[in-house]
């Protein structure tokens, strides 16, 4: 099985079986978090999938498993804007990275992202994820790949979705969880 | 927590011979986001270096996009404005085959532009990633892989080369 999104770099066959859609959230635009809960045990990896878009200002988009605000996460970072690069990281941060700089910043130029959480369920692994997102508005904008740990062994059952800073999503906004068998 | 099954596979061609472009035409609209993906490389010697999209046969100066690249020893991030195509990916030619997996999320919505993440490679050339922007708020109908990003498809894509349109639907 090839996991699909940013993981393949080739994929064959029908998918459809094993690449199921979880739960999908609609921002109404009076919230900065997004929560999945009670999410199944029952797929191998998970995958998130956003389309942001915000009526103003702008932030990182970070996650908490479980509901775990500790200071146990990890992340690193590399990103491009069209003149230079940057890389970042950090530790003992309260939340997992998705994604670093100005989330859905405009109505009309949507930041996409794609999020790949390995072997959620495992009790004998930290948790790992990995990211790409990015959004371009003619002359500005940036990509950036992302990983985070999340320094706990525990199966994940819950994941919330929010903008660092308190922007709220503006409507219009969408993430949808898919499990991967 | 409901759930429903989903990445079907739209449509997929396989170059018999050379061509300078493949479009996938008739695009439903039943989908949540689009997964493109496609080996490739080019006949000659490139004039461009880019891969590019086209949407609904828009050959207008409304693309732009922001990539970040590595060759093996430096690394780099460039910028495009005003394009007259999406680029995806770099071009490759001399038998070194290029992966492609673009996501065009959010792609029949009439609000928003559109946006698009995605990751190309040559293993013996370099590895890249970027985010490319259609400046329209229409449904994507159908998408046209160009084998340039000047819009003057110069180097055709080789026999053999793969093109697969999948779907998402979210829940």
């Amino acid at each position: 099985m090839i996991l699909p999104g940013i993981l393949a770099s080739g994929i064959s066959g029908h998918l459809g079986g094993n690449y199921t859609s979880i739960a999908t959230v609609n921002a109404s635009g009076s919230s900065n978090t997004v929560n999945f809960s009670s999410i199944p045990n029952t797929y191998t990896h998970l995958q998130i999938r956003g389309s942001m878009i915000g009526a103003s200002g702008g932030s990182i988009l970070v996650a908490v498993f479980n509901g775990d605000t500790g200071a146990n996460y990890t992340w690193h970072e590399l990103d491009g804007n069209g003149s230079g690069i940057a890389a970042y990281s950090g530790t003992g941060n309260n939340y997992a990275r998705f994604y670093g700089r100005n989330v859905g910043t405009s109505a009309t130029y949507p930041t996409a992202s794609i999020v790949d959480i390995l072997d959620y369920t495992n009790t004998n692994k930290n948790k790992v994820l990995r990211s790409l997102a990015g959004m371009d508005a003619n002359g500005s904008g940036e990509v950036a790949f992302a990983s985070s740990a999340w320094l706990n062994t525990s199966a994940i059952n819950s994941i919330v979705v929010k903008t660092h800073d308190g922007t709220n999503f503006a409507t219009g906004t969408q993430f949808a969880l898919y499990g991967v068998k | 927590m409901a759930s429903a099954p989903t990445y079907t596979p739209i449509a997929t061609q396989t170059l018999a011979t050379g061509a300078s472009s493949v479009t996938f035409s008739s695009i439903p609209q039943t989908y949540t986001d689009l997964v493109l993906v496609t080996q490739e490389y080019t006949t000659g010697t490139p004039t461009a270096y880019g891969i590019s999209v086209q949407f609904n046969g828009d050959t207008g100066s409304n693309y732009s996009n922001t990539l970040v690249s590595g060759n093996g020893s430096s690394a780099a991030s460039s910028r495009a404005t005003n394009k007259i195509g999406a680029w995806i990916g770099y071009e490759s030619y001399s038998a070194n085959w290029t992966n492609i997996v673009t996501n065009i999320q959010n792609y029949s919505n009439s609000t928003t532009y559109k946006t698009l993440i995605t990751r190309s490679s040559v293993a013996s050339n370099y590895v890249a990633a970027g985010t490319s922007l259609w400046r329209n708020t229409g449904a994507i109908s159908s998408i046209t892989v160009l084998s340039t990003d000047f819009g003057s498809a110069s180097t055709p894509f080789v026999a053999g080369s793969t093109f697969t349109l999948y779907g998402i639907t979210a829940a």
